[in-house]
């Protein structure tokens, strides 16, 4: 910290919101982006592991091996391949997502009782129907439920692309903050990605009170 | 309500999960299952009659052997079309939890693409039918309901489409007894209206008695071990194992099929309050009878009086006769009639019409004479 910089300057932040705003974009556009990749990786694996359920054991230890490694280990690890590119950023951060995805889908999937099973089968359901009809929509509540913690912990990560050129809020919070030591841009970075986060969060959560309001009448 | 009816056989059907040598779950199986009749498949666990449900409606497919429904093969559709032309009712009943009721019944006739008006009119009917308000009902989800409930709501969504044919496999297993009773007869009462024909599989002897115009009878490896009428199944076992199966009381069991209406009454003979006992000594002295029925002035029952308490000249009371007798309508079983007359001191049932007047008495013997005859071919 530079000698007599105070804690935190409201004035830089309202200065400049253009910026911050710019940052925030950013932010979003490489979250969605991952969760999106990632969400359409896991429905297919947790598709095939519907129809093949001896592969879930591999899918779940592969997934759960990315999941360990540090984040920053992968992106110096596709950067020889990729460079320094949102594509590099973008593989690391749908890595993570696997295996909160992929685990809540197949569990939601599972968990369908399996008298509803018979009877959808039994009424003349063809199996694409019996998936899109009956299955996945009982399995919402938990796929939603995967989708939160997937989405939260991947604006966590994008902090961390920073490090590779990708901005975002983290440009904030290390570029600006840590580097300059100037601790308002750190502070301004650490809240908006809080904020945004339980926003998010909070998104969700209502979206699937309204997609699921069966699952409602249940817990009353 | 406009309805058909199918009829279904089974032809030397076999059904064997492993590889040709292990014992087959159904062995040979040749049924013919009529129009319009319930048809309670009943049998011990491991008897394959689960099996047998499941092969007609292609969840399970036969090994060798051919069924058909109206005289076309099952094999010769494709399984999903097939389906949705036969009602599937289950134990766990398995309604789809994130629908509404009336989206649940609504499922087979969307399926087969009716248009919506349609649909819409056939729940509102279909939900009268098992009745459950529509008004009520129809926004409700499954976990708001009770088990009864439930358990009406599967059973209307099984008949949405109107299918000929309904497959039922342990519908009021998991239900409580008294539940059960009552779903029993208000299914009884709905198959009244619609003369579906019906495939039932229970493991309930008392149940597939209860339910069936016929019963098969299953042994281990779906072997039939007798198919008839329960009244014929109940009067001549054709084996051990039958005879077992349906247990020792069978006699009883029987009676559970009889009415009191099926009896003929007897005229007792009777008193009224106020008579001379004189006039009533007479009257059972002409009869070679030793009891009277004393009856209150609008012909209701009072109780029996005995030949011996009737000395003296004084009018006859209502304290003089002996309370407590059964009395039995004509709708009653013969085995509750039995049941009522065996506790009683005079062993005689006074058989009462809605009004409580009197049509007459039956006696235990009979009651037992039922039992002597042979068993009637068809209920």
């Amino acid at each position: 910290m530079t000698e007599g910089e105070p804690l935190f300057r409201l004035d830089w932040v309202l200065q400049h919101l253009d910026m911050l705003w710019q940052r925030i974009g950013e932010h979003i556009l490489v979250t969605v982006i991952a969760v999106a990749a990632g969400f359409v990786i896991s429905f297919g694996l947790a598709l095939a592991v519907r129809r093949y359920p001896f592969i879930y054991g591999p899918i779940l230890a592969i997934s759960g091996i990315l999941y360990a490694i540090p984040s920053i280990a992968l992106f110096v690890l596709f950067i020889p391949i990729t460079g320094l590119s949102l594509l590099t950023a973008e593989i690391a951060l749908v890595s993570y997502t696997l295996v909160i995805l992929v685990r809540n889908m197949v569990t939601g999937l599972r968990g369908v009782p399996p008298e509803v099973i018979e009877a959808a089968r039994g009424m003349g359901y063809t199996d694409r129907q019996r998936l899109w009809r009956v299955e996945l929509p009982i399995a919402m509540p938990i796929i939603v439920a995967g989708l939160r913690i997937a989405t939260v912990t991947t604006i966590g990560l994008v902090t961390i692309a920073t490090l590779i050129g990708m901005g975002g809020l983290g440009y904030l919070i290390v570029n600006i903050g840590v580097q300059r030591r100037f601790p308002t841009a750190t502070i301004t970075g650490v809240v908006i990605v809080v904020l945004l986060s339980t926003a998010v969060d909070l998104g969700l959560q209502l979206l699937q009170r309204r997609l699921t309001p069966w699952a409602r009448a249940h817990e009353a | 309500m406009t309805s058909s009816a199918a009829v279904v056989t089974l032809d030397h059907v076999s059904k064997r999960y492993g590889p040709a040598g292990t014992p087959p779950a159904v062995s040979d199986l040749s049924l013919t299952i009529p129009a319009g009749e319930i048809v309670v498949l009943v049998g011990p666990s491991g008897c394959g009659k689960t099996t047998t449900m499941k092969m007609i409606n292609r969840l399970i497919e036969p090994t060798t052997g051919r069924i058909t429904i109206d005289g076309e093969d099952v094999m010769r559709l494709p399984a999903v079309e097939l389906r949705r032309r036969i009602g599937y009712v289950i134990q766990q009943v398995g309604l789809f939890p994130h629908l509404t009721v009336a989206e649940n019944v609504a499922v087979v006739p969307r399926l087969l693409r009716w248009p919506e008006t349609r649909v819409r009119d056939r729940v509102e009917e279909l939900l009268d039918l098992v009745r459950l308000d529509p008004a009520t009902y129809r926004d409700r989800y499954p976990s708001a309901l009770s088990g009864g409930e439930r358990q009406r709501v599967g059973v209307a969504r099984a008949l949405a489409a109107d299918p000929p044919l309904m497959l039922m496999d342990e519908p009021f297993g998991a239900v409580d007894p008294i539940l059960r009773d009552r779903l029993q007869n208000e299914f009884l009462r709905l198959q009244a209206q619609v003369r579906k024909t019906i495939v039932f599989v229970t493991h309930d002897v008392d149940e597939a008695i209860k339910m069936a115009d016929r019963i098969a009878i299953l042994q281990r490896g779906g072997i039939l071990a007798q198919y008839d009428t329960p009244d014929a199944i109940l009067a001549e076992p054709a084996s051990e194992f039958v005879s077992r199966f349906v247990g020792a009381d069978r006699g009883l069991k029987r009676l559970s099929l009889g009415r009191v209406r099926d009896l003929a009454l007897t005229s007792p003979t009777t008193a009224r309050v106020g008579e001379a006992r004189a006039d009533v000594r007479r009257r059972l002295d002409e009869a070679g009878a030793e009891y009277a029925l004393l009856l209150d002035e609008s012909d209701k029952p009072i109780g029996w009086i005995e030949r011996r308490d009737l000395s003296g000249d004084d009018g006859v009371t209502p304290d003089d006769a002996t309370p407590g007798s059964p009395t039995l309508q004509p709708e009653s079983t013969l085995r509750d009639a039995l049941s009522a007359m065996l506790g009683s001191s005079v062993q005689l049932g006074v058989v009462v019409d809605e009004a409580e007047r009197v049509l007459g008495v039956v006696s235990v013997d009979a009651i037992s004479e039922v039992l002597r005859a042979p068993a009637a071919t068809v209920r």
